[in-house]
């Protein structure tokens, strides 16, 4: 399975990266030949077998709805590049 | 012996006695990182301040005589994907350059409170991605026993800092092989626990249903004893498995007699590396004259293990990395921008280097619209399959035993520009990873002076059995190469 050009930078915009020209380049190349040894398991037949998701039969975990102590908002906002008045600060979405 | 060539266990002795300080321990520890780390670089910080109120609070402990345990004042290094509080942690990347965790990962916070010494954050492949600890976005480790050689990855600087004696013990994480890798690599013990059995909570997550962190010590008893410290339900964590504490101890000295071993063929075949298959067949020699009963065993879909691996593992990263869009913490650019979407696609472009990106990409192309049945859902399929072949196996044999890796550790440069030729590293340890179930690294010799691991892979939570083999074998062969440095 190839991926070309076009598709990468599709792929790109979803995954909401800025690919440079360069890395356009590599990129087509380099996902092709994975894709193409990763195709290798197109050959098994699967129409019987359930996927696994998740090594452990999860089911719900809850627990008892109780306040408990959380971060401070300075706390919470310790490590954001941008902020102002107790607000993360981003560029005009409107 | 030096205090820094010692193992926990004997470290333990030395300090309840008296005869050492947990004080002079770290100091003989930051003395060994000083003269050796401008040539290894293992760690990508040290945290010498907290180092030394921790050292100076377990002497306090051993003085009064309370709160003592295996742990108590001995030096570790930690991986760093691992959160500490009020330690920048950036798991080796740039888009979490400056970033301070306002929490500890539940693993480091029960080593904190045993009292043991965290001496610094250790380098790793980028968002543990990666076989050779060249994808850190901030310097490259050399592999202690020839400086020209990766350490393997993703835990290689954890890994490389006790081959070396810059720690006493390790913390590292598993995704596909990032414990036992880069333990085989250096010489060293590395173990990744059952799936579930260790809390993840506050590990900043590569593939979730993956990842397990584990210990990378000097020695069998070592890791169990770190594995006793970090097992354990956690709330915090919704897949901790709810099983009761164990002593991982009890039971190593019970011997291998009368154990079923299997060999599984596809893991010795082609691929591996001449050097490390006659180390390997060696050791199996070794299980047979304990009175162990050595048979051949068969997992008929390892070879498809890789492909569904490479579409698992980004398809996760794909998703758990989305929320580093420098909007809360890390990373922001600093260009301009015209809106959300544009600061998010330059914010990541600057922050993630070229692994993380093409598994990114990868990843939500296997996710993405018309290509999801034929790769991640078929890869789900197939891991069922991988899954099943375990269960065949294991009805038949007690532990299954291949190499861990299938070369030594290879030059470094030699595989950064073919990432399918490095991605082949992890293809005897990524099986169980799939499947959930735990599997340890010992080291079994030397191929052409550099460390050849043994991978011993056990059911779900039957660590007592392949720690109580790994024991025995590593009692029996009793390697005592050191790296020179």
């Amino acid at each position: 399975m190839s991926i070309d050009k076009r598709e990468v930078e599709h792929v790109a915009l979803l995954a909401r990266l800025a690919l440079s020209e360069a890395e356009k380049e590599s990129f087509t190349k380099q996902l092709s030949q994975i894709l193409d040894h990763a195709g290798k398991i197109a050959e098994l037949k699967t129409d019987d077998v359930e996927p696994t998701s998740h090594p452990l039969p999860l089911k719900n975990v809850l627990r008892a709805d109780e306040i408990k102590p959380s971060f401070t908002v300075e706390e919470a906002l310790s490590s954001a590049p941008s902020k102002e008045n107790n607000m993360i600060k981003v560029p005009n979405i409107i | 012996m030096l205090l820094y060539e010692m193992t926990l266990s004997k470290l333990h002795d030395e300090l309840t006695s008296g005869r050492i300080s947990a004080m002079e321990l770290l100091d003989g520890v930051l003395k060994r990182i000083a003269s050796t780390d401008s040539k290894l670089k293992a760690y990508l910080r040290l945290t010498e301040e907290e180092a030394l109120k921790a050292a100076k609070a377990a002497d306090a402990r051993l003085l009064a005589k309370e709160g003592i345990n295996p742990l108590l004042g001995i030096p570790f290094a930690i991986k760093d994907n691992m959160c500490t509080e009020g330690i920048s942690t950036t798991c080796a990347s740039k888009i979490l350059d400056g970033y301070v965790p306002a929490y500890s990962a539940s693993v480091a916070q029960r080593l904190f409170n045993f009292g043991a010494v965290m001496v610094g954050k250790a380098n790793m492949d980028e968002f543990a991605m990666g076989s050779s600890t060249e994808n850190s976005a901030y310097q490259i480790t050399a592999n202690p026993w020839d400086l020209s050689r990766v350490p393997g990855g993703s835990s290689g600087g954890s890994a490389a800092a006790v081959a070396a004696g810059q720690a006493i013990f390790a913390l590292g994480s598993d995704t596909g092989g990032s414990i036992r890798q880069p333990a085989a690599l250096c010489g060293v013990v590395g173990m990744k626990p059952t799936y579930g059995l260790v809390s993840r909570y506050g590990l900043i997550a590569f593939a979730s249903s993956l990842d397990q962190i584990g210990p990378i010590a000097k020695s069998v008893t070592d890791a169990a004893l770190i594995l006793n410290a970090i097992c354990g339900h956690d709330p915090m964590d919704s897949t901790s498995l709810k099983v009761g504490t164990s002593d991982f101890t009890q039971g190593l000295e019970a011997g291998v007699k009368g154990l079923k071993v299997g060999v599984p063929k596809e893991l010795m075949g082609e691929g591996i590396d001449d050097g490390v298959k006659a180390k390997v067949e060696e050791a199996i020699k070794i299980f047979e004259g304990l009175g162990a009963s050595v048979k051949e065993a068969s997992l008929p879909h390892s070879e498809y293990a890789l492909s569904a691996y490479y579409l698992i593992a980004p398809a996760e990263a794909s998703s758990n990395l989305a929320r580093f869009d420098g909007v809360r913490y890390g990373h922001r650019t600093k260009e301009d921008v015209e809106d959300m979407v544009d600061m998010y696609s330059k914010t990541r472009a600057e922050g993630f280097g070229a692994e993380v990106k093409r598994r990114i990409m990868l990843g939500t192309y296997a996710l993405s619209a018309g290509y999801y049945d034929a790769y991640y859902g078929q890869a789900q399929k197939v891991r069922t399959l991988i899954m099943d072949d375990f269960k065949k196996a294991f009805s038949e044999h007690d532990v299954l035993i291949s190499p861990t890796t299938p070369t030594s550790a290879f030059k470094g440069g030699e595989k950064t520009k073919d990432p399918l030729s490095m991605y082949m590293s992890d293809i005897c340890t990524i099986p169980t990873n799939l499947a959930g179930i735990p599997a340890i690294s010992v080291p079994c010799g030397l191929s052409e002076g550099l460390p050849v691991g043994l991978q011993i892979m056990g059911k779900a939570l039957d660590e007592p059995t392949i720690l109580r083999a790994a024991y025995a074998f590593e009692k029996e062969f009793n390697f005592s190469e050191r790296p020179k440095l």
